[in-house]
């Protein structure tokens, strides 16, 4: 009797993560739990100042402490630069330039003689005035703060498309306004950590919680005055990224200059104090933003101009405007429009990326001001918007191409799912009652790369996948695991394609020297570029297999499919082998073959030109989301009972992993609008712990829905598209919109918190 | 520096003796002297809950607790729920819910969930979402936005009541 095995697909389904099991049981070994043989332990001296000259620093009661294996102070290092515009150093030599910099480092036998030798460090200091605010820094005759940089200018970037003045001139109504986004932070769950080891042959092993690998190498070598080939990256499990590991910070240089020098191992680990002042924020961003619009509803054009706080260095944070500028030019149609950014080095603070890059900005402030003009030309929130929603097929002024667009449909099914012009409309009746609590409901929108982002040269990702004489499958990707489930998704594309369980399937993802290249997991790239990759290995694989079965079959490889460990008819199921044996007598004959298959995906996008146009990504999604908040006009505070997301996601792949990374991102940005500002004043972080620095917790979580649109993207593998970031874009002016529904007042700086929304309400 | 005090209890069923320096947290000494490096430091002043353990019978922050305070203790962490074959079945409804991203809060997040389960434990009073969320308030998670942390939790708490 034949077997019979009908079809299973494991897309759409609800697949736990391969990972799981072990991080539940508490057996993940995440690089803060790694101890290796020999290991030292790293601590860096951060200067307390925000702005001063070093005229002294002595290392000698530090270097006598016993258990003081190397004291290195940035004299004792040649002068190597890194960073995004290569203005930063490991350790500072001269002078300091904000409250972040380091100016001595220890490797010791313990943390604790490390902490004791950073205390007997003397530093003298002799201070400079110094300058926070971006608008101060370009005023003449401001301090300077980087010698290259006299007048403190850092990036600028401009865009322009049409005639500003023209379309001003046939608007019926012009807005201006102004938006103060703050200073946020990651919170990675995991503290910053690193551990460097040195071979005799200058090699360098670096055990890192980078996001991208490959990259890393290049932008560490400079610091260590390596070659980038001579490093390699080991990548441990983990506790969080959200962006914050997508550039070289100045700890993980010094934790191998500590290590060269010292010829051992050393591991440095951030405590959460460190972990609030010295890692990478948000960007803060002041906007000016000028809009118009017809009568009947119709954009005419946006004026944005936005000032950046560089901070004292940069990192990935000035070049967030890539991505602004992309909402602010290609987010409804907008016929004409003018960017300009500046951003401008204070003695504060720098920023990195986090979730969102650039967009978490633009969209609070698009989304606020697309409700301020419905409300001026008399049209409802929605109808506003789906005037001025794009249509498939449309072009952006930036050359973005809506192939599938389908922000019009999100926006009727948010509104359709909410209920939502009933509510609005009632809500703004009860504006005027005296009951305490008032109700709100509040929609926003955006868009973000789907397809990746090219703004390197290349925007690939390679796989190497190969299948062993027992059928189970190794598959090595360029993709990073940083706890957002690639593993989970690239191993549901094989199990797919090639039949087998996913108990048979081995992810290989956490090394420099077996992985092939990839960018990142950056631009909500990964399902997109990585499963591409995988998905074009996997179906190598599987021609490779089916040819083979082919030749000793009556069957041909195009009637086969692989089930269940087996070769077998597509339209009947029946088995004709099973695949361990097939591969056994595809290895073991005189013709032997081994199923290896290697791949690298490019994704059809385009780099910017000089003017900033060029398809950047090779697909683009769109979600709408609304909230319902509660606000309490005696306390302030504002609930958020309910978010409805609906989203664009091409296809879902893993609906487990898909719900998970919506819910995630709406918390952050849910952090994002009512409680979370990291506090900078005169350059010193006044809220460096979680007492003070509010994360959402279980009970501020509102009540989630969730819809998905599948447009099926022809690009994306099995029809996905990126998602990371939208979730963690949209809610935070959806709330914004929604208080102002219940309260009639606008936040022009989130987070909204009691404080602030009391403030007004009883102004 | 020198001077370390003798400390001895239950770990996980199994009886420990163990030195400690006096300033050391439970937290350290359970991850640098017993390698049970499945509680994590995450912020050490008792904000995030990553490091909670039992200890007699109550979920601790065991980074503010001195490890010379555990003499004559009953602790199980992470490692003790469950066995060496096998998930424990709040920890299988993490899995099986998705909770679990990065995962560095779980372990803490984990055992604070079957506490509050095994609380309610007897009561005539379901735990309602709420209740739950509120008895997860000192767990700290950056990834999962806590909606299926409290599916899962929500789950096993009805699985257990009607069991």
């Amino acid at each position: 009797m034949s077997t019979v095995i009908e079809k299973k697909t494991v897309i759409g389904k609800r697949i736990p993560k391969p990972d799981a099991p072990d991080k539940a049981t508490g057996r993940t070994i995440y690089i803060n739990d790694m101890v290796l043989p020999r290991m030292l332990f790293g601590k860096i001296l951060h200067t307390d100042r925000v702005h001063a000259k070093i005229i002294s620093i002595d290392t000698s009661a530090a270097k006598a402490l016993p258990g003081v294996h190397t004291v290195l102070t940035g004299d004792d290092i040649p002068v190597l630069r890194f960073g995004t515009t290569r203005d930063n150093v490991p350790l500072k030599a001269g002078k300091v330039r904000c409250i972040r910099d380091e100016v001595a480092a220890v490797a010791a036998e313990s943390e604790a003689i490390a902490a004791e030798a950073l205390g007997l460090i003397k530093v003298e200091y002799e201070d400079l005035p110094p300058v926070f605010s971006p608008t101060e820094a370009l005023r003449e005759g401001a301090p300077v703060v980087q010698e290259d940089h006299p007048d403190n200018r850092s990036l600028a970037y401009e865009f322009s498309h049409g005639d500003i003045a023209a379309a001003e001139a046939e608007s019926d109504v012009v807005l201006e306004h102004q938006f103060d986004l703050p200073y946020v932070t990651h919170c990675c769950m995991g503290p910053g950590c690193v551990i460097a080891d040195f071979d005799t042959a200058g090699k360098l092993t670096i055990y890192s919680q980078t996001q991208y690998p490959y990259n890393y190498k290049m932008d560490l070598a400079p610091a260590l005055g390596i070659h980038p080939g001579d490093i390699r990256v080991i990548q441990p499990p983990v506790g969080g990224a959200f962006g914050s590991k997508l550039d070289v910070y100045p700890f993980e240089p010094i934790c191998a200059l500590l290590a060269r020098a010292a010829g051992r191992p050393v591991k440095l680990t951030f405590s959460r104090e460190e972990e609030f002042i010295n890692s990478p924020t948000r960007q803060p961003v002041e906007f000016k933003i000028r809009s118009g619009v017809k009568k009947d509803g119709t954009l005419t054009f946006r004026s944005v101009d936005c000032l950046l706080n560089n901070g004292a260095y940069t990192s990935w944070g000035p070049t967030t405007p890539v991505i602004q500028m992309r909402t602010f030019t290609g987010h409804f149609r907008v016929p004409v429009v003018e960017y300009k950014s500046q951003s401008v080095y204070t003695n504060s603070v720098y920023a990195g990326s986090f979730r969102g890059y650039g967009n978490v900005q633009a969209t609070y402030v698009t989304a606020s001001v697309m409700d301020m003009l419905a409300e001026e030309v008399g049209m409802d929130p929605i109808a506003f918007r789906l005037k001025n929603a794009q249509h498939s097929g449309e072009i952006t002024p930036q050359g973005s191409i809506l192939d599938d667009c389908r922000l019009g449909e999100c926006i009727e099914i948010a509104a359709e799912k909410t209920d939502f012009l009933r509510k609005h409309e009632a809500n703004i009746g009860n504006r005027d009652q005296s009951a305490r609590f008032k109700y709100g409901i509040g929609i926003a929108t955006s868009i973000h790369n789907a397809g990746g982002a090219k703004i390197h040269k290349s925007d690939g990702c390679g796989t190497i996948l190969k299948l062993d004489d027992y059928a189970r499958a190794t598959l090595i990707t360029g993709a990073s695991e940083i706890g957002q489930g690639i593993d989970a998704v690239l191993t549901q594309i094989v199990m797919e394609e090639l039949g087998i369980p996913m108990s048979d399937i081995t992810i290989v993802n956490n090394d420099t020297a077996l992985g092939p290249w990839d960018v990142g997991v950056h631009a909500s790239r990964t399902t997109f570029i990585a499963g591409n990759s995988a998905l074009r290995a996997a179906r190598a694989a599987r021609k490779q297999v089916l040819d083979a079965a082919a030749k000793q079959s009556n069957v041909t490889a195009e009637e086969m499919d692989l089930r269940s460990g087996y070769v077998v008819q597509a339209d009947n199921g029946v088995a004709i082998i099973k695949l361990d044996k097939l591969l056994r007598q595809m290895h073991f004959t005189d013709e032997p073959e081994l199923v290896m298959v290697t791949e690298y995906y490019e994704p059809p996008s385009e780099l910017e030109d000089k003017n900033h146009v060029g398809n950047l990504s090779a697909t683009w999604a769109h979600g709408a989301y609304v909230a319902e908040v509660r606000v309490d006009t005696e306390t302030g505070e504002v609930k958020v009972l309910k978010m409805t997301a609906v989203q664009d996601v091409g296809r879902v792949i893993n609906q487990l992993g898909i719900e998970g990374q919506m819910e995630g991102g709406i918390s952050v940005s849910l952090g994002y609008a009512l409680s979370e500002e990291l506090q900078i004043r005169d350059g010193k972080v006044l809220n460096p712990s979680f007492r003070d620095y509010k994360v959402p917790t279980a009970p501020e979580t509102p009540e989630i829905e969730l819809h998905f649109v599948e447009s099926n993207c022809k690009e994306g593998p099995m029809g996905a598209k990126g998602i990371a970031e939208l979730p963690a874009i949209i809610p935070a002016p959806a709330i914004a919109n929604a208080v102002y529904n219940a309260i009639g007042i606008r936040f022009f700086a989130p987070p909204m918190t009691p404080e602030k929304v009391a403030r007004a309400l009883h102004q | 520096m020198s001077l370390e005090i003798e400390v001895g209890f239950t770990l996980n069923g199994r009886t420990v003796q163990v030195k400690v320096p006096p300033g050391m947290t439970t937290l350290a000494m359970l991850r640098e002297k017993l390698d049970m490096t499945g509680g994590k430091l995450a912020c050490g002043e008792g904000e995030c809950g990553a490091c909670t353990v039992k200890i007699d019978g109550r979920t601790i922050n065991s980074c503010l607790m001195f490890a010379v305070d555990c003499d004559g203790r009953d602790i199980q962490t992470i490692e003790g729920l469950g066995s060496v074959a096998g998930l424990e079945i709040m920890q299988q409804a993490f899995v099986e819910h998705g909770a679990i991203q990065c995962g560095y809060c779980m372990p803490g997040m984990i055992m604070q969930a079957r506490y509050l389960v095994d609380q309610n434990a007897g009561n005539d009073q379901k735990l309602s979402r709420e209740d739950i969320a509120r008895g997860l308030e000192g767990n700290v998670c950056r990834c999962s936005g806590y909606t299926k942390v409290v599916d899962a939790v929500a789950a096993v708490a009805l699985e257990e009541a009607s069991a």
